[in-house]
């Protein structure tokens, strides 16, 4: 499975949920939305070997 | 949204959250459907959210962008992504303020001019200005801006911790409007910037997902993390800080005997400020040295 965030890219094993997805590559899932195929899901859906997350950054400020 | 207990399908969410802003709009008086109100829409998602919330609502609203001339594209990309909002909803109606064409500089260039002022000050200076000018002169009720419920509490978090009493004297849903200083609007507050992001991404408004690159660092983006660390742990505290704190002041009294500063008129433009003469914006374009203070901000 492919997870995107920004300008970066990685690969994980199926089977896991968006929230242990987003924690893995080291964010906040308070701090991001998740896409699977362009879809928006919650952080208990379970992830399939072949999706692609895309992780969108809630957090604004300045 | 388990602070609100609640669990919803894309379809009833995006219908939920326009009830969520009208309740708050109707509770605080915000403003009515007779009135024309003036939104501040940059091309992120709380204002584009904002905007097609305030419109599906029957809402008399009309956008003002300032596009700042900030580097990397970003103040181009976000005037496109307002514009884009526009063309797909007929009878929105926009107007555009190009900083540099209508005043002679953009805030990057203000700030190389300024030095030691910071670009988040310049920039929030150059907005509340000309958005007060703009509503003043334009006969609005009210300018609505999109700080939703994670930006009032992480102010809220960094004005008690520097104890920035006049700021929370002025940390409200709405501040009413004097002479001179129109009233300000949020109703977002409720909302959490998540859900927000969520409604702007299922109503399909392309907004601009990437933060300003003066943004990067900022303290009230550290605030935001350690109250979502703190949420985490205990779920609802971001609620129980931020309405806990307008109920103290509504009905224990709380900041009550603050003073509220004194105002006099800008030699320049008339609009108001903390200290006799040119107020801090007019002082932005002038050889005089800016201080930090001497500008009524009304917030933060």
């Amino acid at each position: 499975m492919k997870v995107i965030y920004r300008d970066k890219t990685w690969e994980l094993r199926g089977g896991m949920t968006v929230r242990d997805a987003i924690r893995k590559v080291g964010l906040d899932p308070e701090a991001v939305l998740a896409l699977r195929n362009g879809v928006l899901v919650n952080e208990e859906t379970i992830l399939n070997e072949d999706d692609e997350l895309k992780l969108v950054a809630v957090v604004s400020g300045g | 949204m388990r602070q609100h207990r609640l669990a919803l399908c894309a379809e009833h969410f995006v219908e939920w959250v326009p009830r969520q802003v009208a309740r708050t709009i109707e509770k605080h008086a915000m403003f009515t459907p007779e009135e024309r109100v003036l939104l501040a829409v940059s091309g992120g998602k709380d204002s584009l959210a904002l905007w097609d919330i305030l419109l599906r609502l029957g809402y008399q609203v009309d956008g003002l962008h300032i596009n700042l001339g900030i580097q990397e594209e970003y103040s181009a990309v976000s005037q496109a992504k307002v514009e884009g909002f526009v063309a797909s909803r007929p009878g929105a109606r926009l107007y555009v303020v190009d900083l540099k064409g209508q005043y002679g500089a953009t805030v990057p260039e203000l700030v190389r001019q300024r030095r030691g002022r910071k670009p988040c000050s310049v920039c929030g200076l150059v907005k509340r200005h000309i958005m007060n000018q703009k509503a003043c002169e334009g006969g609005y009720a009210a300018i609505v801006t999109g700080h939703n419920l994670d930006d009032e509490v992480a102010v809220l978090l960094q004005n008690t911790l520097h104890w920035n009493v006049g700021y929370l004297a002025r940390q409200a849903p709405v501040l009413p409007p004097s002479p001179g200083l129109a009233r300000k609007v949020k109703p977002l507050v409720r909302l959490r910037e998540r859900e927000v992001a969520a409604y702007a991404i299922l109503r399909g408004i392309d907004y601009i997902y990437e933060e300003c690159p003066h943004a990067r660092g900022a303290t009230t983006l550290h605030y935001k993390e350690i109250l979502n660390q703190l949420e985490v742990r205990s779920r609802g505290t971001k609620e129980m800080f931020y309405l806990g704190f307008l109920r103290a002041r509504s009905e224990l009294g709380l900041l009550r005997e603050l003073e509220p500063a004194e105002l006099h008129a800008c030699s320049r433009c008339g609009q108001p400020t903390t200290a006799p003469g040119l107020c801090a914006f007019c002082r932005l374009w002038t050889d005089e040295r800016v201080s930090e203070g001497g500008e009524f901000d009304g917030e933060f």
